[in-house]
Parts: structure tokens; C-alpha cells; sequence
């Protein structure tokens, strides 16, 4: 059960989002700037590295939400999402990917633990200065969606089979204030 | 050195800031509504003291060191006192039992969320605090996660008399997180 009385219809990170809208609007915009970009990495990398730190969090809405946009962007290679929450290093991704998801893995743990070897080697598989950036931004802000959801004891859908139709909601129409003004979608 | 060329000199968050001028509106925006905007019944150096007091449990100079005099300059503490309240708050005579039982809170959100427990939450109601104010707890401490992580993880770097922190923070709280110039 929630800690504060929210919205019980709404799953997650929604019902929080519903019940401060003026919170809302600046972390909805900071979701589609940083997730919703091809710009250097796709939007299926961006989605992997929210996947990865929201699992290393340990949060199960977050992780499991973000798994299954990534999953829509990779034309349902679920495999490989999986892969990169157990071990990213055997899993079928770009090198250069590798090497931000190790500064994600870093940042995730205090920015002090971004070292300048986890940033020289991710330069020298490719990563450009912005890349290392958006990395590192998108890490630090899933430290706050995640803390947001579980430091409140968001509802959190257990059953799996719910997620991939809000997943799709968002690979269609990005992030928003629809996700708590619109019941969310429950079938696919 | 920060980790990246930022192409500019700017201490703390406003380098990668400049860097970034899409992200760091929202960044702002969101910083405004939660320490700044007065529709809310925490005061503006109570929250700015729950940044400040994040910020120090992550160990972020910059942001513990602006927040800190942002807080000092609200609650008119000198910076050895937001210091003493940072070491043991729950001694401190600037704050209200309320917010005692809100800044465990905001310490167990620095770990991560799960920490938060029900009888954290359970005393803070107690203390009178309400959904609102432990959800802006809440929040104010994640998104401290967040900034203090985007500091340290690109290597900003600060300036490391405290002076100057406590000496922009008038202007600071004057201009608040919307209206104001990075480069400045």
C-alpha cells in the first residue's frame, strides 16, 4: 500500500504524477528529452541503460516498465533486455554500449565512482562527449524515478503480462502528463 | 577536469548545465517548483535543508555547500550551524519535530526507496506532517540523488572556499531556479 493516499487505479510512478502535477510536467519533460532522443544513442540504448540502473536500484515497476519499451524499440528481442539486466557484457549489444552501461553501473552508486578510466575507455570504444553525458543524466535520473516510486511504496503491478501494453502506449505517444490524466491501457 | 569538454568554465552544475540547455530547463523547473514555489507548507529553508542535508550524505561539496547557504540564508543560520544541523539534526533548535521526523526520511530515500519505512512514515504523520509534505520529502530527496549525481558524475568541479557559496546566496534565493543567468 501506497505511503500517502494516491490514486489506487493508477499503477507506479503514475498515481505519484497524479497526485503533483506541477512536479509532473518538469520530470515528464526530462523523461522524453533523455529517453525519446536518436540523437547519438537510440532510443532503445537510452531505454537499456534506464532498464539496467532501475534493476540495479532493485526497482521492480521501473525495471520491469522501461524492459518492455526497450523490448518495443528492439521489435520484441526480449532476450537481449534480459541479457543486459543479468550480465551486459555477454549480451548482444554494441561495444560502445558496454562501456557507458559500466559508467551507468558506476553513477548509479554515487557520482564519485564515475572514474576517468570508465570515461577514457568508453571514449575509446566510440562514446562522444554528449553520449557520456546523456549516460550519466539519464543514470542520475532514474536514481530519482526509482527512489520516487519505492520511497513511496507506488502500487506496483506484480503480474508481468500487464507491463508490454503500457510499454507500447509509450513507444506510441512518449512521455506526458497522459500517463495519469488517461486510465492506463491493460491489454495490447 | 570534468570528464567531457563542457565548453565553458562554470563551476558545479551550471557547466554541464550550459552544456545542455534543453535538459537544464526542466532541471530548474523542477528545482523551482519543489524548493521555491510558496503554494507549499514546508518552508522554503526547511526543503532547501533537505537538499542540503542529501547532498551531504552523498558527499556533493558543490551542491551540500549552494544548498546549505541557500538554507542558512532562509533559516539565518551562519554556515558552522547548518554544519551542526547536517552532524545531528535532531539537536537542532531551528527545526520543528515535524521536520525531525521528515529528515529520516529523506536519509533513508539517499540509500535508496526501499528504506523508507512505515514507521518512518507513521512518525512524520504523527509529528503532523502530511501526504504532501512527505511526498515533496520524498521527491526533494530523490531528485537530490539525481543532481548531486550528475555533479560528481561528470566531474564538475567547485570552488572550495565556502565564502563564495554563502556570499551568491541572497541573490541566489532572490532569482530563484527559472529566471536566472548560468554564466552569472
Amino acid at each position: 500500500m501506497p505511503h500517502i493516499k494516491v490514486n489506487e487505479d493508477l499503477p507506479g510512478i503514475r498515481a505519484l504524477l497524479a497526485f503533483s502535477p506541477s512536479t509532473a510536467a518538469p520530470i515528464g519533460e526530462l523523461a522524453d528529452l533523455l529517453l525519446r532522443s536518436n540523437e547519438g544513442l537510440s532510443m532503445a540504448e537510452r531505454e537499456l541503460i534506464a532498464t539496467y540502473v532501475s534493476y540495479l536500484n532493485d526497482c521492480f515497476y521501473c525495471h520491469h516498465s522501461h524492459g518492455e519499451i526497450a523490448v518495443c524499440y528492439l521489435d520484441g528481442d526480449r532476450a537481449t533486455v534480459d541479457q543486459v539486466r543479468n550480465d551486459y557484457t555477454q549480451a548482444n549489444i554494441p561495444a560502445k554500449l558496454k562501456a557507458l552501461l559500466n559508467i551507468a553501473g558506476h553513477a548509479q552508486k554515487g557520482g564519485k565512482y564515475v572514474t576517468a578510466e570508465d570515461v577514457a575507455f568508453a571514449k575509446s570504444e566510440g562514446a562522444t562527449d554528449k553520449d557520456i553525458h546523456d549516460t550519466v543524466l539519464i543514470t542520475a535520473l532514474f536514481c530519482m524515478f526509482n527512489r520516487y516510486v519505492d520511497g513511496l511504496a507506488a502500487n506496483t503491478p506484480k503480474d508481468l503480462s500487464t507491463y508490454p501494453a503500457r510499454a507500447k502506449q509509450i513507444a506510441e505517444k512518449g512521455y506526458g502528463s497522459h500517463v495519469y490524466t488517461q486510465p492506463a491501457p491493460v491489454a495490447v | 577536469m570534468a570528464h567531457i569538454d563542457l565548453q565553458n568554465d562554470l563551476p558545479g552544475i551550471r557547466g554541464p548545465m550550459l552544456y545542455s540547455p534543453a535538459t537544464a530547463k526542466p532541471l530548474n523547473a523542477l528545482a523551482e517548483v519543489l524548493l521555491r514555489d510558496d503554494n507549499n507548507s514546508l518552508s522554503r529553508g526547511e526543503r532547501e535543508f533537505i537538499g542540503t542535508y542529501v547532498s551531504y550524505l552523498n558527499d556533493c561539496f558543490f551542491c551540500q555547500n549552494v544548498h546549505g547557504a541557500l538554507a542558512g540564508h532562509y533559516l539565518d543560520c551562519n554556515i558552522e550551524q547548518i554544519d551542526g544541523i547536517k552532524r545531528d539534526f535532531l539537536q537542532a533548535d531551528k527545526l520543528s519535530d515535524k521536520m525531525k521526523a521528515l529528515l529520516p526520511i529523506a536519509a533513508s530515500v539517499q540509500k535508496s526507496g526501499k528504506h523508507v519505512t512505515a514507521e518512518q512514515i507513521e512518525a512524520a504523520k504523527t509529528a503532523g506532517a502530511t501526504d504532501k509534505e512527505i511526498h515533496d520529502t520524498v521527491l526533494i530527496a530523490a531528485a537530490f540523488c539525481m543532481y548531486n549525481r550528475y555533479v560528481d558524475g561528470l566531474a564538475t568541479w567547485a570552488p572550495q572556499d565556502r565564502q563564495f557559496y554563502v556570499n551568491r546566496a541572497p541573490s541566489r534565493a532572490a532569482e530563484g531556479y527559472v529566471d536566472f543567468d548560468l554564466s552569472k
